[in-house]
Order: C-alpha cells, then structure tokens, then sequence
C-alpha cells in the first residue's frame, strides 16, 4: 500500500501534512483577500501574536493544556466508537468541581492537600457528566451526540445559575465571575513562570501513559475491538457496553480536570465562559489527528497558538478574531479532503 | 401583549415556530434520504448573516433569501460530497462545518454587526386577517410563517403521495435495491440534501430578514440549528411530527421569555437552556416506548397505546451509512 512512499506511513502523514498547509493558506489568503485585508500582514500578526515573545508562548501553552487533555481524553472515547461531544459540558462540571472544593477550603491550611482535592473533585464530576451522557446512551438509546449536547447546554446553565445564585459575589453577582480565590489556593507555578510547568508536566505524563494504555495494554486492545471490530466482541465475550463506559468515563475524567485546572491555575475563580470552547475544539483536534494520539500535542500546538495569536487581529486589523476558528476548521476539512482522495485512489486501486 | 395576552403569545409562538419548521423540514428531507447535515447549526448562522448581508447591501428580500438558500445548499452539498463521494465519516465533515460556519459567518459579518437592516414586516391577508382571534394568529404574520405552514403539507405529500418521494424513502431505507433498480442512490442523496441544505438555509434567512431581524456577535439563534436535528429525531422523521416538534419547542422557548419576566433573578441564559434537557427527555421517552415491558403495559390502555403508536418512528435505516456501488 505504501509503494509510493519510500519512507512509508510517516512520509504519507508528511505528505498530508504538507498538502492540508497549502490548502488551507491559499483558502484563508483568498477569504483575508475577499474582506480586503493584507494575508501577509494576519499571518505575520498571527505568528508574532503567538510566539513573538515568551509572554505569549506561554500563553499558547496555557490554552494547550486543557486542549491536549480534551483531545487526549476523546481519543478513548472515539477509540471505542463513541462521539463524546459532550466533553464541552464535562470540562464546565470538572470546574464546577474543582471550585467548589476550593471555596469551601478558603480558611483551611492545607492548600496542597486542598488544589490535590479540588482536581480530584474536577476529574470526578467530569467522569460522572461523562458517565450520564454514556448511560443515556446506552441505557436510554438518546444518540450520544443530543445526549452530549444537551448535557453541555445544562452544564452552562448551571454555572450560569452558581456565579449569580449561591456563589455570587458579595454584593454584586456578574458575568465576570465569582470572587477569586486567595493565593495560595493558585495552581502552583514557579517564580517568573506564566505557565505552570508542574500542569506541563502532568499533561505530558498523561500522554505517555494515555500512549501506553491504548497500544499496550489489553484495556486498550480490548476498547479497540470493540470500536472497530463488532465480530472480535463476540469472539472473546467482551461487554461493549461496559468498555464504551469506562472509554467515556476516562474521556470525562480528562476534561474534568482542564476544567479544574483553568480554575485553579488560570482564572483563580470560575467564570460563566470556563471552557472557552476547548472541549469542541478538542473534537477538531482529533479529526485533524484522523483519531491517532501521537499528533495530538503537536496539532494542540498549533491550536493554540491560533487562537492566541488572533486575539490581536481586531485592534490590529480590525477583523474579527473568529479568524482562528475558520482556519482550525479549514484544517480539518482539508484534511478530510486529502483523506478523502486518498480513499478514492484507493478503491481506483482495487477495481 | 398586554391588550391581548392570549393572542398575541399563539401569534409569537407561530413565528417562532415557522423558520424551525423550514430548517427541520429540509433536514427531514436530508435524512429521509439517508444522508445526515449535522452542520445545521453552522449553516442556519451562515446563512442568516449572508442573507442579512445581501439583504443590506441591495434593499431586495428576495435576493437577500436566495443568497441564504444558495448558502445553506452550498454547505450541504460539501457534506454530501465529502460523506458520499469522499467517503468520510458525514457526521465528521457536518461537525467541522458547524463550527467552521459559525466562525466564518462572526468574520465575515464582523462590520455588518449591529447595523439597522431591512426587516418583512407582517403580510395581512385581506378579509382573513379581520377574523377574531385566528385573524391576528394566523393571518397577520411575516412571509415565512406561511412559507413553513405551507411546507408542512407539501412535504407530506411529496413523501407519501409522489412516485419520486417513494424512491426518496427507498434511497434512505435500502439503496442497495435501488441501485438494482436503476435509481443511482448516490445522486439522489446529493438531490436531496442540496434540496434540505437549501431549506436551512431559507430558515436562516427568515431569522435575520424578519423573525429575529440583524446580525451581531451572537446573533441570538445560536444552539437553535442543533434543536433542530433533535426535532427531526423526535419527530420520527415524519413531517407532520416534526413540525409539531417545532411548535412545542416553540412553545416552551415563549413561555421561557413570559417566566423571565416574573422570576428576574434568574439570568436570561438559564431559561434559554431549559429546551435541551427536555429534548434529552423526549428522546429517553420515545425510546422507552420501543421496549416491549412497556408495550405489553400500554395493551390494555387503548387511548394511551394509540398516542404512543403515533409518538413512534424509527430511523430510515440507511442513515448515515454511505453507499458504494460495487
């Protein structure tokens, strides 16, 4: 199948790598052309918006990290053919979670043990969130995308109803959120450090473990069949059922925690917008990775560093900073046209 | 609304309604004929700010609805030739675009946010319109309110009295016989959701040119285009049901708007979202009705078994499924 590649399924990932590039500039130049902007000028401020300066790319990796853990988390559940595009809604209740822990622990003096709860607290409410979506699913047969969905939409009314209800700030309840949390209830970080190297860490952890698990392990091999393989099910007596709800549960369980880390590391309080859209953009990650965990950090990378570079595009170009958003989904279509033609050859191929 | 709270409530329920039925209709069309446009939430935002931009720019409603139409058939034909030509999964390529539509259409619409545009204003039909109570409901409304009860019916009857909305059910329910049958599924799948992906984007247009009249960021029916694909679940593909999905959804969203007014505390957000989870519901129980525990329970409650029976539809059972003719 790889005839034509020398360097075999690497130098076809390049390939496309390559053509999904220029598809996408020559779409996003002719569009910036259409509304009468300079191309060269966004991409630079694109670029320099991103990783001008060290301000800034670490303001890239502070989106990357809940993005990687969304996408991360996705990959189990599409492993097992799950479309968890509710994981919007369980990063919401993952900070939910991780802030209701941490209002109740303002005078406590432990504030280690009580960031390690409040986690916890976040990846537990991100899983269970999860788990209903997968229990409609499966026990209540809503297609896991409405039963995602709505969960989302109840998810941002119920932040919605905490910051103006029971944990509005004193006096005046806003859409600025509630009252942050006392420092030392902040993520730690090092001195001089914009971005947690310890979140860093974890997130790079978690790949590598997430890696292990899918192509190591017999859980993996296992959730693999039974996303792709329904007559291997039956062979070896596994429940899909059950593997398509730990998949969900672990996809939850990853968002949960982006959702109580933006709280304890980058809002310090919980905002009405706490998801920032991560979760769906974690869902166009996964695409453009064609549902493999290796080119997930690297596309996360490039994710961010999109959305962080176009917050400059309306003072500097007054355009909009959607910007980001066409060209993360231009990506993924021109990924699914070069896959696309691909499969045509293939089948030329075969006839 | 204080003159005549009755009438004027049914008459915002009706106008609410009427671009949810267009843009659910035309995804019944797409599913009916096995093909899923999961972009409809894009779409429908898509193709109101082009609507509203044309609108704008040449003062004309009609070029201003053809330009929407033309948008939403534009996006639907992606998904129909990326999913049944390409071979992609059609629920990936419809998610993409919904969120790829959604961005395109904040960008592109960026300096036309918040300008004083062109709006329908209600069409009184003469004589009908004077009738008490129906006359302000039904006959005193903007151009798509008929456009979509009109659409109710046509769709029914394409479906089930016409040879070619036969062979549009068949496509969706068994291609492969079609296919021996000479019908080439392929190409009435692309018919079909050009033709659905159209009908959103009309609905679209009915939003910013009349209903929900101007562009902003947001413009206000954000969300709406996924209700839709509940309705078209909920409904059982059948268009009767589905318009009805429309009206209740309709329903709730109006009294959501009068129950703000009286429980101000509560912010705006909170009853917007009060939809989704009764959608969730509805589907849980219209899958309830499938087991036979329950079947056997409603034997013996003859009013209750009929209601259900009506409740009932199953999927067309090539949905989402592409087909090659090999």
């Amino acid at each position: 199948m790889n005839r034509e590649f020398p360097m075999g399924r690497l130098g076809r990932h390049l390939t496309d790598t390559f053509l999904i590039l220029i598809i996408v500039t020559v779409f996003t130049s002719l569009l910036l052309l259409l509304v009468g902007a300079s191309p060269t000028e966004a991409f630079t401020h694109l670029i320099s918006g991103s990783f001008g300066s060290w301000s800034k790319v670490a303001r890239v990796l502070n989106v990357w990290v809940p993005l990687t853990l969304c996408s991360v988390g996705l990959v189990y559940a599409f492993r097992s053919g799950l479309w968890n595009i509710g994981v919007e809604g369980q990063m919401v209740l993952g900070a939910i979670g991780s802030a209701g822990v941490l209002r109740m622990g303002v005078e406590s003096g432990h504030p280690l043990l009580l960031l390690s709860l409040a986690l916890l607290a976040g990846a537990l409410l991100g899983a269970a969130w999860a788990l209903f979506a997968g229990w409609l699913k499966i026990r209540g047969g809503v297609h896991e995308i409405f039963a995602g969905l709505g969960l989302n939409f109840v998810a941002i009314g119920l932040v919605l109803w905490l910051i103006f209800g029971p944990w509005k700030r004193p006096g005046i309840a806003s859409m600025s959120g509630t009252e942050p949390f006392p420092r030392d209830l902040w993520f730690p970080t090092l001195e001089g450090w914009r971005v947690s190297p310890f979140a860093l860490a974890l997130v790079i952890l978690l790949i590598l473990a997430t890696a292990w698990i899918l192509n190591r392990s017999r859980f993996g091999l296992n959730l693999k069949a039974v996303g792709h393989n329904p007559r291997a099910v039956v062979l070896f007596g596994l429940s899909s059922q059950r593997y398509m709800l730990i998949a969900i549960l672990i996809s939850g369980a990853l968002a949960g925690l982006a959702g109580g880390l933006q709280v304890s590391g980058v809002y310090h309080r919980l905002i009405p917008a706490i998801s920032s859209g991560y979760g769906y953009l974690g869902l166009l990650v996964v695409m453009l990775a064609g549902f493999r965990l290796a080119p997930i950090p690297f596309i996360a990378l490039f994710f961010a560093a999109l959305n962080v570079g176009s917050i400059q595009l309306p003072m500097m170009m007054q355009l909009d900073s959607s910007l980001s958003g066409v060209i993360q989904g231009a990506c993924v279509l021109s990924a699914l046209l070069v896959f696309g033609f691909r499969h045509l050859r293939r089948r030329g191929a075969a006839d | 609304m204080n003159e005549l709270p009755l009438t004027a409530l049914l008459a915002s329920v009706l106008a609410t309604a009427a671009p949810l039925i267009i843009a659910t209709l035309g995804e019944t069309i797409t599913e009916k004929a096995g093909v899923i446009n999961l972009s409809l939430d894009g779409s429908l935002l898509l193709s109101a700010m082009i609507a509203f931009m044309v609108g704008f720019e040449t003062g004309s409603f009609t070029l201003g609805f053809a330009a929407g139409a033309v948008t939403g058939a534009a996006i639907a034909l992606l998904v129909g030739f990326f999913g049944i030509y390409l071979g992609q999964l059609q629920v990936a390529v419809g998610f993409a675009l919904t969120l790829m539509c959604k961005d395109l259409a904040y960008f592109l619409g960026n300096p036309y946010s918040r300008l004083q545009g062109p709006q329908l204003i209600s069409w009184k039909i003469p004589g009908l319109s004077e009738i008490p109570f129906f006359g302000p409901i039904l006959f005193q409304q903007p151009l798509p309110v008929y456009m979509g009860l009109l659409l109710i019916p046509a769709v029914w009857w394409y479906f089930y009295r016409t040879s070619r909305g036969l062979e549009l059910r068949a496509v969706g329910e068994n291609p492969e016989a079609c296919y021996t049958r000479g019908i080439d599924p392929r190409r009435k799948q692309i018919l079909y959701i050009v033709i659905g992906g159209a009908l959103v984007g009309l609905a679209g247009a009915a939003f910013s040119l009349g209903i929900k009249p101007g562009w902003g960021r947001p413009q206000g029916i954000e969300g709406l285009g996924w209700i839709a694909l509940a309705i078209v679940i909920f409904g059982g593909w059948h268009p009767i049901r589905v318009a009805l999905g429309a009206f209740l959804f309709a329903f709730l969203q109006v009294m959501g708007i009068v129950l703000q007014g009286i429980w101000t505390g509560i912010p705006a957000q909170v009853f917007q979202m009060a939809p989704f989870p009764l959608m969730i519901l509805a589907l849980v129980l219209i899958n309830l009705l499938q087991y036979k525990g329950v079947q056997r329970w409603l034997e013996d409650k003859p009013g209750l078994a009929l209601l259900v029976d009506k409740l009932r539809g199953a999927p067309p059972r090539a949905l989402g499924k592409t087909f090659h003719p090999d």
